[in-house]
């Protein structure tokens, strides 16, 4: 009786009576099978379980304090000093973090972070975002007007996207995007209403972006939906490959360079024309604040009255955490050399030598390649399965790199992240791991991986 | 063939036929031509313009944060520069920031979200024993144990559990699961999460979603993003702002000729008028939701902010499960909380949570991967959020502090609510309803017809408002931010300034109003 059927329907009952696409399309994403074993697992060993091991080692998310590193102490000191100022009347807290605490309480309204601050961010960390772009792009000017802070990176990416995108029910609107690619991305603009339009990066080459790529996907794209934007992820991610071509270990000596600087440097009209959003977070590199959830986005060339549209977006949202605003300005003003914190500032969260690590393991391994991790903190080695081992997943219903990881999990109590909630060429199979972790655990991570690959490979050749 | 062409090409794509119509692409791609940048670059050849723009958000307005609060900023700046005005600073009334009104926050939330901030404090003897124990159990049940990891996407789970005892306790034992709480950044997050999942359909088969005039404005925004249909009910002003069901069934009756209404949003205490809802009238207005078949939006984010005699909160939770099975077994419902609001005023945190009641499980399995997009929520709001739920018991230490700090806000506001009504209704030209809860009034004004007809491109409300920001420095909101009935105007005023401060405030405005009207008469 219609009485008795729900409001939130969701499988469509009619055309009419059709749910968002974007709904739908949401749907047919990520790995369930593996999270829910996960948490289960982690149940089970709680309640005291005998397994062939004590814990699970989650690395399936970016997460270097989740992975066990310890945040800086100059982040979590003027933070505290923050929240609860009365720490500011004792010597307990070095000076430099006692004056930047002074600073930012200065810039809260009624001297609180417990207040909405403007739309945009804080000014004075807005400021500090464009001064540091501005640093970091060797003088490139950057206006605080452009820069818009949110509660984390993904939340900025949606302001410009839903703009950009239109729901019709005459066509689709599309957004190039790399194959494999960060599965929150996708999801992104399919949960607005839009279409990605997948450009492969070439795997053999450490993940290459090519651009006869880039026009074959998108001559794919005539006829079938409008293009109208393109989206790189640079360091890439999962594959950690930065956009430069290079040859075998001189990669070790790469250096991020911006979009934004190579635009400005390009010239005139080119400088001027090229509409570009670039995206950053406090929840990645040294400060590693997942949880404060501090991101931002520039944007660049973009047409000012649309600019006030934007910024009608997120006035919505009132405004970003202000703890995760904190996190960003002491993410662009670090301690300098000659303040007390700056020292303990500087040790490096992962060495090159993790980095050379994760590649030398995985290459030697019979089943495994793996292209050289250039930045971003994951690895995204490829899996070489057996064939046998191919059509045991497809019993079971999974895709063959999910069906690796269930297994991973099962028998070695490591959590990683399948290749196909990134997408990836068809008939491939790849996982991607975090190596942001302590050395450690790195080690650990390592052993349990091959001994398990090794055993598994064996069992199914 | 083109779908087929499609699901070749991008199998994740998963289109429909009736998606395509080749010709309309060639819209998109005229150039505006007619448009030139401010800075002189010409737009000829921009992607993104106002033509080719997603048509939804040019409908996107919020007052809150609109044209008048940036005169307002501007005029800070003017001010700093040394501009000479008829005041020295700028009363911000227009938004519901209580610590940025001078509102101290409360000692213990603050002690514990230190101690999760930087555990080394842990070893500090200055903190009280209540606050480390609660400080380490967040970070327990951290990743890492640190509150810089990023938690499930759903939010933390002790956190989870501990809101659902905190509304079984409110609610008089009525069973609460922690699967059903989604935690969030801030009420307006959930808020839009739950709008997103429910508009759909095309033409007459849009969502139409049923919401107070006036309203808190966040709610004709997302509407207007996500494409809705917006059904609007008018609250009765000449009943303090009651609701009536004769009203809703108008609306929705009306609304059915053009739209699907599916959903019913209530706002209680209400945002702007601050009406609090009767017991009777909640169970009213579920009757009418399950008879008219609307899933229900209880936004609840003023719940301890209540101030008038003879008034209380009523969840709409509790009287859902006391209306029996008939009712709690079937109504589809959504509640929000904040930790923006109450006594807490934790604006910055971004602290809220939805508690979903009768929610398709399907559906909600389709909500943890919506949410699962921005990852989660930002983990200091979650640990203050669980504080607000979990707070001093009366055998701990800081027990005395905190219930002192709590009743004093809660006290003040009372007292400025009725001091507020009490001013406004000496102004001829002004009549203010009690401020039963929530934080601000939402007077009506009579405007003089001079003034009306006055300025021709502006509202006159908001000439009115804007006029009172250059000649006072007071900033409010007007109504038609909020929605009013035709031919009536208001402003929306927060009672948050310090009651000395309100006073002046008050007076100013007084004073204002009767200078207007004279000039315009």
């Amino acid at each position: 009786k219609w009485s008795e059927r729900k409001v939130t329907i969701f499988t469509p009952m009619s055309d009419q009576q059709e749910t968002g696409p974007t709904m739908r399309r949401l749907s047919q994403l990520e790995s369930v099978v593996l999270w829910n074993r996960a948490r289960q697992i982690k149940r089970e060993l709680k309640q005291g379980v005998k397994k062939p091991y004590r814990e699970v080692i989650d690395i399936s998310w970016g997460d270097p304090q989740g992975g066990g590193i310890k945040p800086l102490s100059f982040v979590r000191q003027v933070l505290a000093a923050c929240h609860y100022p009365q720490l500011l009347n004792s010597d307990k807290l070095p000076e430099d973090v006692r004056q930047r605490a002074e600073r930012l309480l200065k810039e809260c309204a009624g001297r609180s972070t417990g207040s909405y601050t403007a739309t945009q961010g804080i000014p004075y960390i807005v400021k500090g975002i464009s001064e540091f772009i501005t640093r970091r792009d060797g003088g490139v000017p950057s206006f605080p007007n452009n820069i818009y802070i949110s509660s984390g990176s993904q939340w900025s990416l949606q302001v410009p996207t839903s703009l950009i995108l239109i729901i019709s029910s005459f066509f689709f609107t599309g957004v190039l995007t790399p194959v494999p690619c960060y599965d929150k991305v996708n999801m992104s603009i399919r949960e607005l209403g839009g279409v990605t339009i997948p450009y492969y990066l070439h795997e053999d080459q450490g993940w290459e972006l090519q651009i006869e790529e880039l026009n074959r996907a998108l001559e794919s794209a005539k006829g079938v939906c409008n293009p109208v934007a393109l989206y790189v992820m640079n360091p890439g991610n999962p594959t950690g490959s930065l956009p430069q071509r290079r040859s075998s270990f001189s990669w070790l000596m790469s250096e991020f360079v911006s979009y934004k600087k190579v635009l400005a440097e390009m010239g005139p009209p080119i400088s001027e024309t090229v509409e570009l959003a670039s995206f950053h977070s406090a929840s990645k590199g040294l400060i590693g604040e997942c949880g404060l959830r501090g991101g931002y986005v520039e944007l660049v060339n973009v047409d000012p009255a649309v600019m006030e549209y934007i910024y009608k977006l997120f006035s919505t949202d009132s405004c970003a955490s202000v703890p995760g605003q904190i996190a960003l300005n002491l993410m662009t003003h670090p301690p300098q050399p000659g303040d007390p914190s700056y020292s303990l500032y500087n040790e490096v969260i992962m060495t090159i030598t993790q980095l050379m690590r994760v590649f030398e393991v995985l290459n030697s391994v019979p089943g495994f390649s793996c292209q050289p991790v250039e930045g971003g903190g994951f690895a995204f080695p490829r899996l070489h399965l057996p064939l046998n081992a191919i059509h045991k997943a497809k019993e079971a219903g999974m895709q063959p790199d999910e069906f690796y990881c269930v297994r991973l999990l099962e028998e070695s109590g490591l959590l990683v992240n399948p290749g196909w909630n990134f997408e990836q060429k068809e008939g491939t199979s790849h996982f991607r791991m975090n190596i942001m972790i302590k050395e450690e655990t790195l080690e650990g991570v390592l052993r349990r991986l091959v001994s398990f690959h090794t055993k598994f490979m064996k069992e199914f050749s | 063939s083109v779908c087929e062409r499609l699901e070749t090409l991008w199998p994740e794509n998963h289109s429909t036929p009736h998606h395509y119509f080749f010709g309309v692409f060639q819209i998109l791609h005229t150039s505006n031509m007619s448009q030139e940048a401010v800075n002189g670059v010409p737009c000829r050849g921009k992607v993104l313009t106002l033509d080719t723009m997603n048509p939804n958000v040019k409908r996107v307005e919020y007052a809150v944060r609109g044209p008048i609060v940036q005169r307002a900023v501007q005029i800070e700046k003017e001010l700093r520069e040394g501009a000479k005005k008829p005041f020295t600073e700028v009363i911000k009334a227009n938004i519901g920031d209580a610590h940025a009104m001078g509102q101290k926050p409360v000692t213990f939330l603050r002690q514990v979200l230190a101690l999760c901030s930087y555990p080394e404090l842990l070893e500090d003897n200055k903190f009280p024993e209540d606050a480390k124990k609660r400080a380490r159990r967040i970070l327990g049940a951290c990743g890492g144990q640190s509150i810089g990891a990023y938690s499930a996407s759903q939010g933390i789970e002790c956190v989870r559990q501990d809101v659902a005892r905190y509304i079984e306790k409110r609610d008089g034992g009525i069973p609460s699961n922690p699967d059903n709480i989604y935690l969030s950044t801030g009420a307006s997050d959930a808020i839009v999460t739950m709008l997103k999942l429910l508009v759909c359909g095309e033409g007459r088969g849009r969502t139409g979603v049923m919401i107070s005039i006036p309203q808190y404005p966040l709610y004709s925004a997302a509407l207007a993003d996500l494409g809705a249909v917006q059904i609007n009910y008018y609250l009765d002003e000449d009943k303090c702002w009651s609701l009536d069901i004769k009203e809703l069934r108008r609306a929705v009756t009306e609304a059915r000729q053009h739209c699907n209404p599916r959903v019913l949003c209530i706002i209680n205490p209400g945002n702007p008028t601050g009406q609090v809802q009767s017991r009777q009238c909640i169970e009213d207005v579920i009757r009418f939701a399950k008879e008219e078949h609307l899933f229900l939006m209880a936004d609840e984010v003023y719940q301890d902010n209540v101030y008038a005699e003879g008034c209380a909160f009523h969840s709409f939770k509790k009287v859902l499960f006391e209306m029996g099975p008939e009712y709690s077994s079937t109504v589809e419902m959504a509640s929000f909380h904040s930790t923006s609001k109450c006594y807490m005023g934790e604006c910055g945190f971004r602290g809220g949570y939805m508690e979903v009641i009768n929610l398709d499980p399907e559906v909600k399995a389709q909500l943890i991967k919506l949410v699962s997009v921005r990852l989660c929520p930002p983990v200091p709001g979650q640990a203050l959020l669980d504080l607000v739920v979990n707070p001093p018991q009366p055998d701990e230490p800081s027990h005395t502090t905190f219930m002192k700090e709590r009743t004093a806000v809660l006290a003040a506001l009372a007292e400025k609510a009725r001091l507020t009504e009490q001013v406004f209704n000496t102004v001829p030209g002004i009549t203010c309803n009690p401020v039963q809860g929530a934080m601000y009034t939402f007077p009506r004004i009579t405007l003089p017809q001079k003034a009306i007809d006055k300025e021709a491109g502006q509202v006159p409300d908001m000439f009115y408002c804007m006029r009172l920001l250059e000649e006072e420095g007071i900033c409010l909101v007007p109504g038609s931010g909020f929605g009013q009935r035709e031919g009536t105007f208001h402003f929306r005023m927060t009672i948050l300034p310090p009651t000395e401060k309100l006073k002046i405030v008050l007076q100013k405005i007084r004073d204002f109003h009767q200078r207007f009207t004279q000039e315009f008469s």
